[in-house]
């Protein structure tokens, strides 16, 4: 098992024995550039796509294809189309990646900031506009282009790919909601019913939602867990109302956070990271006390698992990509805090174990398997 | 001509501070570079054709910002990545003059 760590000063590997137990952290790769995230794909499990750039300069992104040994640069980064007058849009960093459909070898799709799909067909090195999105005369709308956006950037996540059908596909956007594609994303439509907006004037709102982070259950695709700025929720397809099960959360806790993790088998099990989401939004672990909190029932209930966190004094952060399962049994969940620090289940969140320290910023981390 | 690089882009020249390149605009001796060590145009020129925010150029000591800005055969190209950070900004400097931001 090993962990690919995406920080704000490089990527850093954490390899561990066979039982999870013990762990040695590698690197850094890429010191002193931003890494956005990591990912080996499933198809050729040598194969890591990392998403980088250096403060200073523009973005790239490096491919490796033996295992993250040695990087090279792709021959042609995400970037938007060339406006004749120049006005066009530009590409401040790849911040999301996802490995194509299993039938795709060397498909991958990229989400960028400003929001925007990209796609590859041979594992990265080259990649085209999906101007079925990007050149959507709606997007403009969909993406609030021109106001203000998150800290970092408003940026296109999430990016799902129908195990049964490559031609299905969801796309999260912070902000801009949840959209959703059946012919492999020459169209898209807002799917975003249910959902809370606070900061929108229209409680109704058709798009412009900040769904922070999605993810369908592996063994029930139509499934889709999602933690939204505003609140924790569900939706079954082919329903389009999502249902906010982040309700069922103790109100001093909140159901305000960036990840989500579905379990690998239950389709009833799922974890959050809650943080302090009240007055100006400091998104720390509520009262300084780390915690997660698990369903195993859909939504009907939460359990809060601490064991092994700090019990005070711990204002941890925990960005969208930086939470994660194992498909391991029983289950493993790895996390990574701002401040540096990676901590490990191997029990399905029942107890944790600081498995790494003292890296930078962390932004993402992803499970990978050994070849 | 002389195209001087700066640290953050060394890694595409094989850690030479010191290329050649030919091309008679700034944006023709960019494709050149280009030619010579792929990638590194758009570490420094985005997809709209607009020089990255810390990228800056200087022809002779000259600054020159658009890509239309004409090259002679023996001068020199020096491009500088500016470092900000902090609270306020630290620029670099050609070797002749100080590069002063509006």
């Amino acid at each position: 098992m090993q962990l690919l760590i995406g920080t704000r000063k490089g990527a850093f590997f954490l390899d561990s024995d066979k039982n999870r137990r013990k762990w040695t952290t590698r690197g850094p790769v890429l010191l002193g550039q931003i890494v956005n995230h990591i990912v080996q794909d499933p198809r050729q499990l040598n194969v890591f796509l990392m998403a980088a750039r250096p403060g200073h300069l523009g973005p790239t992104l490096m491919r490796s294809t033996n295992s993250g040994k040695t990087w090279k640069e792709s021959s042609k980064p995400p970037a938007f189309a060339k406006a004749e007058d120049g006005s066009g849009r530009v590409v401040k960093h790849v911040f999301w990646l996802t490995p194509g459909h299993a039938s795709e070898r060397g498909v991958w799709y990229a989400g960028t900031s400003p929001q925007g799909l990209f796609r590859t067909e041979d594992s990265g090195d080259t990649w085209q506009s999906v101007t079925g999105f990007n050149d959507h005369p709606l997007r403009p709308k969909w993406c609030n282009d021109g106001e203000e956006g998150p800290p970092d950037g408003a940026t296109l996540h999430s990016i799902l790919v129908d195990p049964r059908d490559a031609r299905h596909m969801y796309i999260g956007m912070s902000s801009g909601g949840m959209f959703e594609s059946t012919d492999q994303g020459a169209s898209w439509a807002p799917l975003n019913k249910g959902c809370a907006a606070d900061f929108l004037p229209d409680p109704n709102a058709e798009y412009g939602h900040d769904p922070h982070c999605v993810r369908y259950s592996p063994v029930n695709p139509d499934r889709l867990y999602m933690q939204n700025h505003c609140g924790v929720y569900r939706l079954d397809r082919p329903g389009r109302l999502w249902d906010r099960i982040g309700m069922k959360l103790p109100k001093k806790i909140g159901d305000i956070g960036f990840g989500i993790v579905v379990h690998p088998r239950d389709d009833q099990s799922a974890w959050v990271f809650p943080m302090d989401g009240t007055t100006v939004w400091p998104r720390t672990s509520p009262a300084g006390k780390p915690a997660l909190y698990v369903t195993r029932n859909a939504g009907k209930s939460w359990q809060r698992q601490d064991k092994g966190f700090p019990t005070e004094n711990a204002h941890w952060t925990v960005k969208r990509q930086a939470i994660t399962g194992d498909s391991e049994s029983p289950a493993g969940i790895y996390l990574g805090t701002t401040s540096g620090e990676v901590w490990a289940s191997r029990n399905e969140g029942e107890s944790w174990a600081c498995i790494g320290r003292h890296l930078p910023h962390i932004y993402s981390v992803e499970v990978a398997r050994k070849p | 001509m002389t195209v001087f690089i700066p640290t953050p882009l060394v890694s595409y020249t094989k850690n030479r501070r010191q290329v050649t390149a030919n091309g008679g605009t700034l944006g023709e001796v960019l494709l050149d570079l280009d030619r010579q060590f792929p990638g590194i145009r758009f570490r420094m020129i985005d997809e709209q054709d607009g020089v990255r925010q810390h990228i800056r150029f200087f022809i002779n000591g000259d600054a020159a910002m658009k890509l239309d800005a004409a090259l002679m055969p023996r001068d020199e190209l020096q491009i500088i990545c500016a470092i900000s950070g902090g609270a306020g900004a630290c620029w670099g400097s050609s070797p002749t003059k100080q590069f002063v931001p509006a």
